[in-house]
């Protein structure tokens, strides 16, 4: 009974993060909602695993964990510098006044 | 006994890392801009995500899933503020402007910033 009222609160708080990814006024809205949206589902998998009595949905969480943090750091690199291939470091405007 | 005990802790674990769940989520439909909704995208990522997985990890005992529980913690313990810094970095070298920072200069935008105090 605890992980339906963990599940209720999960899908509550999604389609709040739902509503902020597509209503977001701009592209790091949509990017920070979506990387929320992520978190939640991390945490949606591992409580329906017990919900379902299967709890290997453990390593399904593992990896989907996984998947949002570089899929989040890949976006903002694409969005940032327009090509995934281009090394990181100091930024491209070479103005050098970004990092501190 | 023991089992109730446990219970107890476990709907107390749960339920409070829902309300900040839910809490978070708000928190990132209501606030007003970027870097003040990745403070609740951090509420979430933080509080919310380690008091639910505490819980389920105080259902799970002591096994395998308990350890599986524990990496998910370690790894978004590691990994959000990591994403959180590479978004705030992303903002700040693309020039977007916090609200009310103080050490900008306050120039774009005089009229409504009266209600909001400027540290």
């Amino acid at each position: 009974m605890m992980f339906v009222a963990g599940t209720a609160g999960l899908v509550v708080a999604i389609m709040l993060g739902l509503a902020r990814a597509l209503m977001g006024p701009t592209l790091y809205d949509r990017v920070l909602a979506v990387n929320s949206i992520g978190t939640m589902t991390v945490l949606m998998i591992a409580v329906l695993g017990f919900l379902m009595g299967r709890p290997e949905f453990m390593d399904i969480a593992l990896l989907y964990a996984l998947i949002n943090f570089i899929g989040t750091v890949a976006v903002l690199k694409f969005f940032r510098y327009g090509d995934m291939s281009r090394p990181g470091g100091r930024d491209i405007d070479g103005e050098g006044a970004t990092g501190d | 006994m023991i089992d109730v005990v446990l219970d107890i802790v476990s709907w107390i674990l749960i339920l409070s890392g829902a309300f900040f769940v839910v809490t978070g989520a708000i928190g990132l439909v209501r606030l007003p801009d970027v870097y003040t909704r990745m403070h609740g995208a951090g509420v979430v990522d933080t509080l919310g995500a380690g008091l639910f997985l505490a819980g389920l990890m105080v259902q799970g005992g002591l096994t395998l899933i308990t350890v599986k529980l524990g990496l998910i913690v370690v790894l978004l313990f590691f990994t959000s503020p990591t994403s959180s810094y590479a978004l705030a970095n992303a903002l700040r070298s693309q020039g977007v402007k916090a609200l009310a920072t103080g050490e900008d200069d306050a120039d774009d935008k005089k009229g409504e910033d009266s209600s909001s105090t400027p540290s």
